[in-house]
């Protein structure tokens, strides 16, 4: 009985004084591509479930679209820094952030509750020297993901929410392409941490909270849901979605920014909009249409076009669109109707 | 032994950067996206790609983002990048770094552009094939070779054949070269658009739906395209019926245009030889669709059309009204054009040994219908100084010397 104690006692002493794994802020900081995902830990467990201390999982209003990948997102700021708030631009990120963005899909997503088959990890890194993309792709068994910087295909297949089975080449992007949707006038950036999508009421309170956020005004930005009419109007909706889908690269200092086309968030409501501005370098995306948006004419508006189609010559955006998102094209169609 | 003095170890680990420059190999064969994309971005500055000899089957598009890297193959005709299988991106191959050298290799079928460059300064193409193999179809990539928003753009030696857009096509960019490349059926063969100083000569453009065009066009960053010279070109029998999609710009080009302005200042083309060209060898006008941008100006001006080789042109003109006009001027037309939108304030000077007709429209929107045609003389026009010949840094051509 003592002796068993004893050995309890023993062994509660060696799990307490086992260091809790932190995540590696050496490795963050330095030169070095690592190999593995795990060698940051971020995680407490191998499937990249369970952060780790100041590793904070958030969700955005208004998400990507990116072949109907779920995603889980998590943001590292390192102990005794903060993120600086910022109204408009994505929030002032100190060195040795880390973004962690992982895709992954259910077998059936009508099964709320069914876990993620994960496909990539994608890391953004705050370095001294500037941000890096690193894409890690999850091995067989879902014990950790390795890094594979020129990309790759993998083949998935679900039931999506209305019962149908989907099944495509996903495409792992490679750290190039990181760029084709993060470059911002030449530099690496983050997209999505901006306080307009964080900000759903509580998850930009509870980084304050975590000391991860300096700050938090009153009266910060919120875009809606793009899928919930009660988050907002409609026009609203759609500009969110374009913002988050397309205004990344179609905006003035995007790579797509020689299209003239821009559809970020703040981008007036004229010709570089859209409104009845003809194709520049469209090519066959043009789809014998006049118009990126013909105001109140879907069916003759060349950008819902682009949406739905799945040539790669044709179809945007360019990258994680290997399924059309029938659901973003009918917002956008809905939208375009109400134009004058 | 004494110390190495530090300034002479500095000296050398100056010198020992381009001593480290690698060559990276990539063999035709099975992984070819993988193998040649990683080693297109674990390439340093400096570096080589070099391509082997065979055919590449891509899954993808390509990209180079770095700086100070050739990227090599055996030859036009012996490296093929073959994107028949191409599942995503909008190009074959994308550049977005400096000081790039692209040179000896084909890129065959792209989905979408074939090779394009962004961002790209003082980027090289050199002896390159982008061709699609089933010849003119809609359904082809809009451009071959593509470099946008640049400045020092030296395109030498390629071939472009089948883009349902425009073969060569450089946009928004500055001081611009493109020589001794041949153009055949794409629908526009090469075209310089809203860009600044271009000399495009010594280019075979055949067998597109128009030649060589030099466009503006509104709502983009860069406009007010100016200072191109298109001299010495061989722009002949552009026969191949328009194949782009409607809305698109070149979908409004008629067949058989040789040389066509638009919207442009400053533009010199002389020195050709323009034959066989149905519509005209020389067209210059204005953009003729509705605007809203303030900045932009859509007439032609300071255009000079000077000691061209003129062959048969005008026979079957492909613009609205263009058959009607041919008939009452005895069933051509002569073989340059103007459509006389903005008047002689213009400053359009032709100087050719045949005849020119200008429609006489008033202004750059004034319908086809409301035309005063008659025959253009320039002779007491001064013609406007003619734009400097435009020079690469010495990098650039001694990369391909």
């Amino acid at each position: 009985m003592i002796r068993t104690f004893v050995a309890l006692a023993l062994w509660a002493a060696l799990v307490s004084s086992s260091p809790v794994p932190q995540v590696d802020l050496a490795l963050i900081n330095g030169d070095t591509l690592p190999p593995r995902l795990s060698d940051f830990h971020f995680f407490a467990d191998a499937g990249a479930q369970r952060p780790n201390a100041r590793v904070m999982a958030y969700t955005l209003n208004t998400p990507l679209f990116s072949d109907y990948a779920e995603k889980q997102r998590f943001l590292f700021v390192p102990d005794g820094t903060k993120a600086a708030y910022r109204d408009n631009d994505v929030f002032d990120l100190p060195i040795g952030t880390a973004i962690i963005k992982s895709f992954g899909y259910p077998a059936d997503f009508r099964n709320a509750a069914a876990p993620l088959k994960l496909i990539e990890t994608r890391v953004l890194l705050r370095r001294a020297s500037g941000w890096v993309a690193l894409p890690y792709v999850w091995n067989a068994d879902g014990s950790d993901a390795i890094l594979k910087r020129s990309g790759t295909r993998v083949p998935v297949s679900f039931v999506n929410a209305n019962g149908v089975n989907l099944s495509f080449s996903y495409a792992v992007p490679n750290s190039n392409q990181c760029k084709g949707c993060h470059d911002n006038g030449g530099a690496l950036i983050p997209i999505g941490p901006k306080a307009r999508n964080l900000n759903d009421g509580t998850q930009l309170q509870a980084m304050v909270k975590a000391k991860m956020l300096d700050r938090l005004p009153k009266d910060a930005p919120r875009v809606p849901v793009w899928d919930d009419p009660a988050s907002g109007s409609i026009n609203d909706r759609a500009r969110a979605y374009l913002d988050v889908n397309c205004g990344h690269c179609h905006s003035r200092a995007g790579p797509a920014n020689t299209s003239g086309l821009w559809l970020d968030w703040h981008q007036p409501q004229d010709a570089n909009l859209g409104l009845g501005k003809r194709p520049t370098a469209a090519g066959r995306g043009s789809g014998n249409l006049d118009f990126a948006i013909a105001p109140g004419h879907p069916e003759l508006s060349y950008l819902p076009f682009r949406m739905q189609s799945l040539d790669p010559g044709i179809a945007m955006p360019e990258l994680g669109r290997q399924a059309v998102h029938a659901e973003g094209v009918a917002l956008i169609s809905e939208w375009i109707k109400t134009l004058k | 032994m004494k110390p190495i003095p530090f300034a002479l170890a500095a000296a050398f680990a100056v010198l020992s950067t381009p001593l480290l420059a690698a060559t990276l190999h990539v063999a035709a064969g099975p992984d070819a996206q993988e193998r040649l994309q990683s080693a297109l971005i674990e390439a340093q500055p400096g570096d080589t790609v070099e391509i082997g000899a065979g055919r590449f089957d891509l899954t993808d598009g390509l990209s180079l983002d770095v700086d100070k890297v050739i990227v090599k193959g055996a030859s036009a005709s012996a490296t093929i990048l073959s994107f028949k299988g191409q599942k995503g991106a909008g190009e074959g191959l994308l550049v977005t770094s400096d000081d790039v050298v692209l040179r000896d290799f084909a890129v065959e079928d792209s989905r979408g552009d074939g090779i394009k460059s962004k961002g790209a300064n003082r980027i090289v193409y050199h002896n390159l094939r982008v061709e699609w193999t089933g010849g003119p179809k809609e359904t082809n990539g809009a451009y071959g070779i593509y470099p946008v928003e640049s400045t020092d753009v030296l395109i030498d030696g390629v071939t472009v054949k089948g883009a349902s857009d425009a073969g060569i096509y450089v946009g928004q960019s500055k001081n611009i070269i493109v020589r001794n490349s041949t153009a055949m059926f794409n629908v526009a063969g090469i075209e310089i658009e809203n860009s600044y100083n271009a000399d495009v000569f010594s280019n075979i453009s055949m067998h597109n739906t128009g030649g060589i065009l030099i466009f503006d066009l509104p709502n983009l960053p860069q406009m007010g395209g100016h200072m191109v010279r298109v001299f010495s070109n061989r722009v002949e029998a552009n026969d191949t019926p328009n194949f782009a999609p409607k809305g698109n710009i070149v979908a409004s080009v008629p067949n058989g245009t040789g040389v066509m302005v638009m919207a442009n200042r400053d533009v010199h083309v002389f020195a050709n030889a323009l034959a066989n060209n149905a519509t005209a060898n020389v067209m210059v006008v204005a953009y003729k669709q509705s605007f809203t941008d303030p900045t932009y100006n859509p007439l032609p001006r300071n255009v000079v059309v000077r000691d061209n080789m003129h062959g048969r042109a005008g026979w079957a003109p492909g613009f609205e009204g263009g058959k009607e006009l041919a008939a009452a001027m005895g069933g051509a037309l002569p073989p340059i054009f103007w459509d006389g939108a903005g008047g002689p304030a213009t400053n359009i000077v032709i100087r050719d040994t045949v005849p020119a007709i200008s429609l006489g429209l008033a202004a750059y929107d004034t319908p086809i219908g409301a035309a005063k045609p008659g025959l253009i003389d320039s002779t007491s026009a001064t013609p406007p100084a003619e734009p400097a010949p435009v020079v690469m840094p010495t990098s650039m051509e001694a990369a391909i010397r």
